[in-house]
This record gives C-alpha cells, structure tokens and sequence, in this order.
C-alpha cells in the first residue's frame, strides 16, 4: 500500500544534506511550512541555496532559517520588507548572496522546470538591469529575454488538506508558490493541516496531484494545536 | 491652485475605471483606489499573489492571514472570486488578460518608461516583486504619483534616471497637479487643476506639453 505520510517533520527532512537546493513556499507568512524549516534548523545542514519568494518574515520559518546562519544564497523576488531584518543583517555583512529575480519570471522558471522545458521567452525585465547579460530575441514584434528553468533538490511546501496518494489542496492566497515548487523538484515535502482518506478530496477540486508529491507530514495548525493542548490540560 | 490629496487623486482614477474590467493595484497609493470604485460597478480585483474578486478589509478580530494581498495585508474574497496560484496569476498580466493595472512611481519618462522599483541607493536592498511583470503585462498601465518630489524635481521627465522597470509602458499619468496621456509624440495633459496653466506647467516639469486630445 502506498502511504507517503511520514510520522514527523524531522523524518520529512531526513535526507536533506549540506549545500542542498531547496524551493520555499510562501508568499510573506501565507503558505510558509514553518514546521518544516524548524526540523531543517535542527537537522544542523548548512550552505543551503533557498528559492522562495521572500527572504523571510519576523522570526518564524525562512527568516529563522537564515538567522541560524545556513542560507547561502537566495533566489527571490522580494527580499527587502519591513519585518525582513534577519535577511538584511545578514546581506548587509555580505554572508548571503542574492539572486533578484522578477516574480513572475521566479514563478514561470520554477513551472519551466516542473514542466521539462528547456528555456522560456519572456517579456518581463527587457530593458532593465535584471536582464543584463541575457540573451533575448524578437518574436512577432515583442522583444523577450531568455530565462532558464530554476530546479530544485526538495521543496518545502504547506498545504490544507492531503491524502496518502499526495494529493493536494491549499487555503486561500497560502496557495502561491506550492502547486509550481512541487511540479520542479525531485523530491516535494509537504505540510498538511489536516490529513485526509483516500477519495475524501473531490477529484474535480484536486490542485495539485499526488504524481508531484513524495512526503506528506500532518501538521495541525497552531489555534488547533492550542485548543487540543487546552483539552489535554482539562483532562 | 489646489493640488489634491492623495485620497482625490485616488476618486479622481477611479471615476475612470469602467465596469467590467480586470484591475491589479500595485501596492501604496494605488490600493486606495479600491476605496473610491464606485458601487453600483462591478469591478474585477486581482491580486498577484493569486486572488480575483479581492475585497475590501476584514473587520477588525476576523483578519485570515492565508488571505491576503499583494502589500501582505488581510483582505476578504467577494462571492464568486477564487484563488490559484502564482504561476496562473503572473500568466494573467504577461498574457494580457489584466484590462488595467495602476502602479507608483519613482520617475516616468514622456515615451512612457517606468522607474518604480530601484533608487540605486547603493545602501538600498534590491526588491522588484512583480513589478516589472506588471508594467508591461498589462493592456494599458496608468501610473498614480505626486508629481514633484519633496525638493521640487518633477516625476515626469524627458528620460529616467532611477533603474527601469519597464520600456514604454505607461499610457497614462495621474498626478496632484494633472493627469497627463503618454502617446507616441510623448506627453500631453488631459488635465489641470484649477489655477494652473499649461505654461506653469510646462515651467514646472521642465518639458515641452500640449494638450491631450482627451481634453474633457
């Protein structure tokens, strides 16, 4: 029977090594496997080359991630925010490299990738410093610059609801990234708030399927995790 | 002369923003005018990060931060919106599916050039988000800005200085003091607030202006 549950976050990320690739969901806190980055910092790997979106936000998961110290690179679109200052020590003292990339460029790369495609054309960033150096071309009277797929080693995702097959739905605007980062890396851990049996997600409404999934840990969300500590408290 | 607020150059875009249309908001002073749209038009929202039919804030206490937008704010979905993700969203600008998107601006050229992304601040972290892919995603770009900075340097110039976010790109130019249209002969003014002239104007930006044919 295929199961690919797995019974913690720090078995999730088992195999994750040093100088890994790993693709980060999230768009600021919505949608960031927080759990997943805990157990990654206490797994003590290092000189990891992240994707995501931001560099971070607050204390919790990315941002944590790169204030202990084990992001060597970031390839994002956003990096500076108000509450990105661990990011901003940490680029300031020239111990993180950034690659800026234009957001809908880092989210059509990243498709690129899951879907096999060997470059895409896009018009985004023609004329400007983020596309110097590139190669570009004239299609139809548009001009494009060349953009290669990004490919990642694992993406960390977060997720609603899932089943033992990997099937996937999200909640609300946390969907961002999840369904592209789990399509390019070849191995997709995803966070679930809740677990669900087979057939229970109506097949019409799947978002991403179980093919681009290989881990899927329950993870009940904080209010929910609080309410089951207050019942244990009362038992 | 009365330059208006930012809450009227906000009604002011908006009274032009016709029923029907796909509208993305860039963050800042473009959010306001979801404040202005009028009520009895209905007016599709999108936001980057992967929601169309966006609205307005939550009441205080029932703020869902996996429902947010482009400025990471708390936002409610209106009945029939939905959400998808940001592939999807980003092939809805670049693909020309968005009707109008309304961005800020640092400085925007008479060709219609677009800075808004990078003071090239050599202390300043670089961050474009989706900007680029929005100025030049979508049918028509209006830029919204106060049209002097705080020494007095007009936003509207013959070419920009800051780094570019995307090459003729903007069609229209709202600001405090008039509202200009940018074709292929560049700039002209389709409107002035009361008291200005055409020559203060043109003293004040520094450029050669006539008027717009969408003079009202």
């Amino acid at each position: 029977m295929i199961d690919k549950r797995v019974r913690s976050t720090v078995e999730a990320v088992s195999d994750i090594v040093d100088g890994a690739k790993i693709m980060v969901g999230g768009f600021g806190t919505a949608g960031m496997p927080d759990e997943l980055i805990d157990a990654l910092i206490e797994r003590g790997v290092s000189d990891l080359t992240i994707i995501s979106n931001n560099a971070g936000n607050g204390e919790t998961g990315l941002a944590a991630l790169i204030k202990a110290g084990r992001v060597r690179k970031i390839i994002c679109s956003f990096p500076r925010q108000t509450d990105s200052h661990h990011f901003d020590t940490r680029y300031r003292a020239g111990e993180i490299e950034l690659e800026l990339v234009p957001q809908g460029n880092l989210a059509a790369r990243i498709q690129a990738a899951g879907a096999g495609l060997g470059a895409i054309f896009s018009p985004t960033g023609f004329g400007t410093l983020l596309a110097q150096g590139k190669e570009t071309r004239e299609i139809d009277g548009i001009n494009y610059v060349l953009e290669y797929p990004l490919h990642a080693d694992f993406a960390l995702i977060k997720a609603h609801r899932g089943d033992r097959w990997g099937n996937l739905i999200y909640n609300k605007t946390a969907r961002n990234f999840g369904p592209v980062m789990a399509m390019a890396a070849k191995t997709t851990i995803a966070q679930i708030s809740e677990f669900v049996p087979l057939g229970a997600l109506d097949p019409e409404s799947v978002v991403t399927p179980g093919i681009f999934v290989q881990r899927v840990v329950e993870i009940a969300p904080a209010s929910d995790r609080a309410a089951a500590a207050r019942s244990v408290t009362l038992e | 002369m009365k330059r208006l607020t930012r809450d009227q150059m906000a009604a002011r875009v908006a009274r032009d923003i016709p029923e029907g249309v796909y509208v993305n908001l860039g963050i800042g002073l473009p959010t306001k005018v979801a404040d202005y749209l009028p009520k009895e038009r209905e007016i599709f929202l999108q936001s980057e990060n992967g929601l169309l039919g966006m609205g307005p804030a939550p009441a205080p206490g029932n703020e869902d931060w996996d429902l947010i937008n482009a400025g990471k704010q708390p936002v409610t979905l209106l009945p029939g919106g939905c959400y998808f993700h940001h592939a999807d969203s980003f092939a809805m600008m670049r693909g020309g599916h968005i009707d109008i998107c309304i961005l800020g601006a640092f400085q925007v050229s008479v060709h219609g050039d677009l800075a808004n992304w990078h003071t090239a601040d050599a202390n300043a972290i670089p961050a474009v988000g989706g900007a680029m892919d929005l100025a030049i995603g979508a049918k028509r770009t209006i830029v919204m800005m106060e049209l002097l900075t705080r020494q007095g340097e007009s936003r509207l110039v013959k070419s920009c200085a800051y780094p570019l976010t995307g090459l003729a790109c903007v069609s229209r130019v709202y600001t405090d003091l008039a509202v200009f249209d940018i074709g292929p002969n560049g700039a002209s003014v389709a409107e002035m607030v009361e008291g200005l002239t055409l020559d203060d104007l043109q003293n004040i930006t520094g450029l050669p202006l006539s008027l717009s044919c969408n003079v009202a």
